[in-house]
This record gives C-alpha cells, sequence and structure tokens, in this order.
C-alpha cells in the first residue's frame, strides 16, 4: 500500500530524511521510534504533504500512485490521514461545520452522495461519543480552548469519520495521562482492519503497550536503522538510544 | 433644492416653508459652519485615505420619493421597528409605556431649542456634522424614562433610495437612569440610484443604565456612507455596541465614547469587510474623562480584491481618569496583493494609574491552520474562506442576540461562500 524508497526530504535547506525506505501492507501497524531529532515528525509531515518540507530525492508510492506529486488535500481525499501532535485551534469555525466539510470533500471524491445535514449530525454525535467528547464540542471551535488529551480525541473523532486507509499517528501520546492514552489507544484498535494501515511515531515505547504494532522501526539521523518486531520497542525501553550513537560508529 | 459640495455651499438647502425660525437659525449656523472650513484633501489628517473626490463631482440633491425597498427585516424577533426613508418616518409608531419618540419640528420652540442644544453638545467642529446641521431632513428624539427596562428591542431601518439623493439624519437616544435598551440600527439603500447618506447618532446613557446598539452599514451599490456616532456613559452606565460595514463605495463611521461618570464600561466591537473597489473607513476615539472606567474594543477586517480599509482607534485617557482599564485590539486579513489597510492605533495617556493595551495587525492567513483544512481534504480555495469566515465570525458569536446573528451570518457567507454552512442553525 505504501512504498517509501530512499526518501530524502530538507527544511528551510536542512536534511532531515537521508534515504528513508519503508513499505507497509494493507492492514500492517508500523511503529517509528527514535530519538529526538530523527526526522519522525518530518516523515509525517512529508507523507501529508505540508508546505516548506523539500523532497529532494527518492520516491513515495501510494496504492500504486505517486504520493509527492499530490497535493495535501487530494492525499487526504486518496485515504491518507495524519493524526497531528499540536491540533491547531480555529475559533469562528465550529468543529461540525469543519467535519462535515471534510467528510462532504472526501465523499466527493469517492463518488458518494453527501450526508444531509441531519443524518451528518446524528452520525457526527454518535462517533463522538466513541471517543469520549460530549455532544457539545461539535458546536465549539475547531480545538478552541480543548485540552490536550480532548483535542487528541478530537483528530481520532476525524479518523473515524473520515474512514482513512493510511493513518499516521504523529506522537499522538505527547502530553496523555494514562486514562487519555488509553482512550486514544482503544479509538485506534477499533480502527485496524485488514485493508487500513498505521504508521504510529513515537518517542516512548508506552503507547506500543495499548496499541500492538507488527513492526518497529527506529530512526535515527534521517534513516531506519533498524527494524524488527515488538520485542524491539521493548529493548529501547531497557537500553534508551544511545547505543544508536555506538553502532552507528 | 441641490446641493453643491465642491463650493461648500449648502445655501439653497435651508429648508422652506412651514419650518420654525429657530430650526432655521440653526440650520444657517450649520451652513456658516460648512462654509467656513476648508474640505479635506490628501493632506488632512482625518482624511488622509479616504479621497471624498466622489462626493464632489456630483450635484446632490433631497429625494421626497418613496421606495418599495423593505430595507433589513430580522427574523423571529419581537422588535418595533421604524422606517425612515431618506430620514423621513412617514408614522411614528406606537411604543412601549416610558419610551417616547419624538420628532424634531413637531417640538415647541422650547422643547426644540433644548433638543438642539444637546446636539450641539456632541458636536465639536466636525465637518460633516455640520453639513448635517445645514441640510437636516429630520431629527428624532427617542427616550427611554429612568427605570424603564424595554424588553422590545428598537430597530431604526434606514433606507436610502433616489437619484443623486442626499440624506441628513440626527438621532438622539436618551436612556433614563437604570433604564436598559437595545437598539438597532440598518442602513441599506434601493438598488437604483447613487445616494449620499451622513447620518449622525448621538447615544446618552444616564447612570446604571444599559444600551445594546447594533450599527449595521449593510448597503451596497452606489452609496456614500458618512456619519459619525458618539455615545456618552455616566456612571456605572454601560454600553455594548457592534458596528459593522459591508458594500458600498465609500463608508467612513467617526465614533466618539465620552465616559463621563465613574464605573461606566463599554465593549466596541467591529467588522469592515470592503472588496470591489469599496473603501471603508472607521475613525473611534475613547475619552476617558474620569476614573475608574473600563473600555474594550476590537475591530477586524478582511480586506479583498482591490478593497481598502482604514482603521484609526484612538484611546485618550484624560488627567483625571486614574483606574482606568482600556484595551483595543485591531486585526486584519488582506486576502489580494492589491487589498489596502491602513490601520493606526493610538493611545494618549495623561493619569499615571491605569491598565491600557492595544495593538494592530496585518496577516495574510495562517498557513499551519489551512495546512490543517488541507489534511482533511478541504480544498485550499475553499479553506480560505472558511478561515476568513471564522475570523469574523468569532465576533458574531459573541452577540447577545441571535437574530442579529442570524441576519449577518448569511450575509457573510455569501461574502465568503462557504462549504458546509448549512449546519450552522442545526448545529446549535
Amino acid at each position: 500500500m505504501l512504498s517509501i524508497k530512499d526518501l530524502h526530504a530538507q527544511i528551510d535547506d536542512k536534511n532531515i530524511l537521508k534515504g528513508l525506505n519503508l513499505d507497509i501492507r494493507p492492514g500492517e501497524v508500523h511503529a517509528i521510534m527514535g530519538p529526538n531529532g530523527a526526522g519522525k515528525s518530518t516523515l509525517g509531515n512529508v507523507l501529508a504533504g505540508r508546505d516548506g518540507y523539500e523532497v529532494t530525492a527518492g520516491s513515495v508510492r501510494f496504492n500504486d500512485q505517486d504520493l509527492l506529486a499530490l497535493d495535501a488535500e487530494e492525499r487526504a481525499r486518496q485515504g491518507v490521514f495524519l493524526a497531528f501532535q499540536y491540533p491547531v485551534e480555529i475559533p469562528g469555525v465550529s468543529n461540525m461545520e469543519f467535519l462535515k466539510a471534510s467528510v462532504d470533500a472526501i465523499r466527493r471524491a469517492k463518488n458518494l452522495t453527501a450526508y444531509s445535514s441531519i443524518d451528518f449530525i446524528k452520525l457526527a454525535r454518535e462517533k463522538s461519543a466513541l471517543v469520549d467528547l460530549p455532544a457539545n464540542f461539535l458546536k465549539r471551535g475547531v480545538n478552541e480552548g480543548f485540552s490536550g488529551g480532548e483535542k487528541k480525541r478530537n483528530e481520532l473523532l476525524q479518523m473515524l469519520l473520515l474512514e482513512p486507509t493510511l493513518c499516521i499517528l504523529d506522537e499522538t501520546d505527547s502530553g496523555l495521562d494514562i486514562d487519555a492514552l488509553q482512550l486514544v489507544a482503544k479509538g485506534v484498535n477499533s480502527q485496524r482492519s485488514p485493508d487500513r494501515s498505521f504508521i504510529i511515531v513515537t518517542h516512548y515505547q508506552r503507547l506500543l503497550d495499548y496499541i500492538v504494532p507488527d513492526y518497529v522501526h527506529v530512526l535515527a539521523n534521517g534513516v531506519i536503522v533498524k527494524s524488527g518486531g515488538r520485542e524491539l520497542a521493548l529493548e529501547l525501553e531497557k537500553d534508551g538510544y544511545g547505543w544508536i550513537d555506538e553502532e552507528l560508529v | 433644492m441641490t446641493v453643491a459640495l465642491n463650493t461648500l455651499s449648502a445655501r439653497s438647502s435651508i429648508a422652506h416653508g412651514s419650518t420654525p425660525q429657530w430650526l432655521k437659525n440653526w440650520q444657517q449656523q450649520g451652513q456658516d459652519e460648512f462654509a467656513a472650513q476648508a474640505w479635506p484633501t490628501r493632506k488632512t489628517e482625518a482624511w488622509k485615505y479616504t479621497p471624498l473626490k466622489g462626493l464632489l463631482d456630483v450635484t446632490w440633491q433631497k429625494s421626497t420619493e418613496s421606495t418599495d425597498e423593505p430595507g433589513i427585516h430580522f427574523d423571529n424577533w419581537n422588535e418595533i421597528r421604524i422606517d425612515l426613508v431618506n430620514g423621513q418616518i412617514q408614522d411614528l409608531p406606537t411604543l412601549p409605556a416610558g419610551v417616547t419618540l419624538r420628532r424634531l419640528t413637531d417640538c415647541s420652540a422650547e422643547q426644540g431649542l433644548a433638543f438642539l442644544a444637546r446636539i450641539d453638545a456632541e458636536r465639536s467642529g466636525f465637518l460633516f456634522d455640520s453639513l448635517n446641521q445645514a441640510l437636516l431632513d429630520q431629527a428624532y428624539w427617542l427616550s427611554v424614562d429612568p427605570g424603564v427596562k424595554v424588553v422590545e428591542p428598537i430597530h431604526l431601518n434606514y433606507i436610502s433610495q433616489g437619484v443623486d439623493a442626499v440624506s441628513n439624519i440626527q438621532v438622539l437616544v436618551e436612556l433614563g437612569k437604570e433604564s436598559n435598551l437595545t437598539l438597532v440600527e440598518t442602513f441599506s439603500h434601493a438598488p437604483a440610484g447613487r445616494c449620499f447618506v451622513n447620518p449622525n447618532t448621538a447615544l446618552f446613557v444616564d447612570e446604571l443604565a444599559q444600551l445594546t446598539h447594533y450599527h449595521l452599514l449593510l448597503e451596497t451599490g452606489d452609496i456614500r456612507h458618512i456619519g459619525r456616532v458618539t455615545a456618552s456613559l455616566q456612571a456605572h452606565a454601560s454600553l455594548s455596541a457592534f458596528h459593522m460595514a459591508v458594500g458600498g463605495k465609500i463608508k467612513r463611521k467617526d465614533i466618539v465614547v465620552r465616559h463621563r461618570g465613574a464605573g461606566a464600561r463599554l465593549t466596541l466591537n467591529g467588522v469592515y469587510l470592503p472588496r470591489g473597489n469599496e473603501l471603508i473607513d472607521y475613525h473611534t476615539t475613547l475619552e476617558h474623562e474620569v476614573p475608574h472606567c473600563e473600555s474594550t474594543e476590537t475591530f477586524r477586517g478582511i480586506i479583498g480584491d482591490k478593497g481598502r480599509a482604514v482603521f484609526h482607534g484612538r484611546i485618550h485617557i484624560h488627567k483625571l481618569a486614574q483606574k482606568s482599564v482600556a484595551q483595543l485590539q485591531n486585526r486584519n486579513l488582506l486576502l489580494s496583493d492589491t487589498a489596502e489597510i491602513n490601520t493606526k492605533p493610538e493611545l494618549e495617556i495623561y493619569a499615571d494609574d491605569v491598565r491600557c493595551a492595544h495593538g494592530a495587525t496585518i496577516a495574510q492567513l495562517d498557513k499551519s491552520l489551512l495546512f490543517y483544512f488541507q489534511a482533511r481534504g478541504i480544498a485550499k480555495q475553499d479553506a480560505e474562506m472558511m478561515l476568513s469566515f471564522g475570523f469574523i465570525n468569532e465576533l458574531l458569536e459573541a452577540l447577545d442576540d441571535e437574530p442579529v446573528r442570524l441576519l449577518l451570518r448569511p450575509l457573510l457567507e455569501g461574502l465568503f461562500s462557504i462549504p458546509g454552512t448549512e449546519l450552522a442553525g442545526s448545529a446549535q
């Protein structure tokens, strides 16, 4: 489903990704771990198509398309979903309006008819109950005044509504207490399916106690330096990231 | 009866016939003042960015035609609507107990002179006040007796119409001690014909009285709107004001609020949305004359196409006005490379124990906000519209009166053609 080959990317003329390779098949959950500054968030942003990240070499194929040739909105319509590490606040635009505009855009791309307002409100309420977000959060400005945990749950709500095929969770665990973490993990697990894949970017292995990955990759200095199964995350937890420099030297 | 502003001559406009002598004298005085002042040019500080040539090129006349134009109607509001076509009210409405509306020309000489003295007290050599005085079509005096809480909002529905028609209206609103009122002024324009309106609204809010005031310049088409709103607040009085301007050739509003009694509170919010070749100019002045008063002022503008906007916000804390709290914020979004904003917040403080802050920003849309929309499949263009809408809607959402929000929201949506906003009402 996703094939990243020799990906080089830079921001402000600074090289961040330096030849990254990664293959993900449908239904797989891949965790990307690594020290701060390794390029973890850059990977998520490059895949989602954020401005300011320049790909200087390499390719990304997504369902046999050249992902890098698509605009950010087009990638989202094709099924790429980035759960933001720091979701922005948008006062004046209600969460409900935002969700409807988003779901409409994605359904249009799939040649599906738009939901009626009434049906959509019903659906949005149903899904927000699943992530334990009170219905009045739908009326508020997007993320406006939400706590850290509420913002992450709102990201999850968007994932539930948009039903993407590739979900990239960018440090979704940062700033969450253990209850919030479990809740988010439960939501993610409920979305695991044979045709949906996940990239879980995290600094700590803690999240992986709740979302059990098929593969774990260690990203350091812009490349994947080690890949393995779940046990790799546990090793990292025990040994930290200090060994990477030694091995690379 | 014609008016050629380029010769600063409003002589022929003095009302004839049945006009009482005391009113004729007052208008003559206005005309003399008008003639004595220089016409503003690019070098006149207060008009630097607002050229008035468009007013000079036309020979204006008074129009007495009637119109089918309904103006602005609110849905599901029990407001008392009073239609003023080119400044004239056809029939004075029945008003709740404790509320009176007088026409200047119906007043006795004694009453009328008292009325004019109140108006004079608020005027301070503003050119267009003199013009308003010289060309006055009619003046109205709306008063609320002390202690009366008026439940129904009073809506002054101004409609301008005619060919090269000029209208000059004066409204004086007086709230007695501990009274309450919601006053809505809406301005609209019959589609055919070029008009110039120069209204003046003077608000007096006595001790502990509360006024909610909407002043909405919604005219589109060939309209020039210049005018002033003044407000004077006594001890512990409160004024919550919302201003809005969309459309038209030129709109210029001078707003002056004077804190005259300790403990008075003001919230002054406004939005302006010039597009095409439109020009909108707000000049606001807050006079803190006495201690312990509070002002919060927020104006936001979105300027598109070749639109131009001017915002000048002055806060003047007098020497006696210790413990004043005043805040002024002006934020602007430019949607095109040819859009223009000239903004100038200005603090002038003579007391030493005050808390004041001001700020002005001009920006394009925040890229990280845009990306959030795009990452959810929303096209950039739609995202820009939704964000622009949200920037203004944030102030609309803060309005206490839902019917006003419901009137203005579709108007905003029309300006920004938002996707998915049919949810607006049902999501509430």
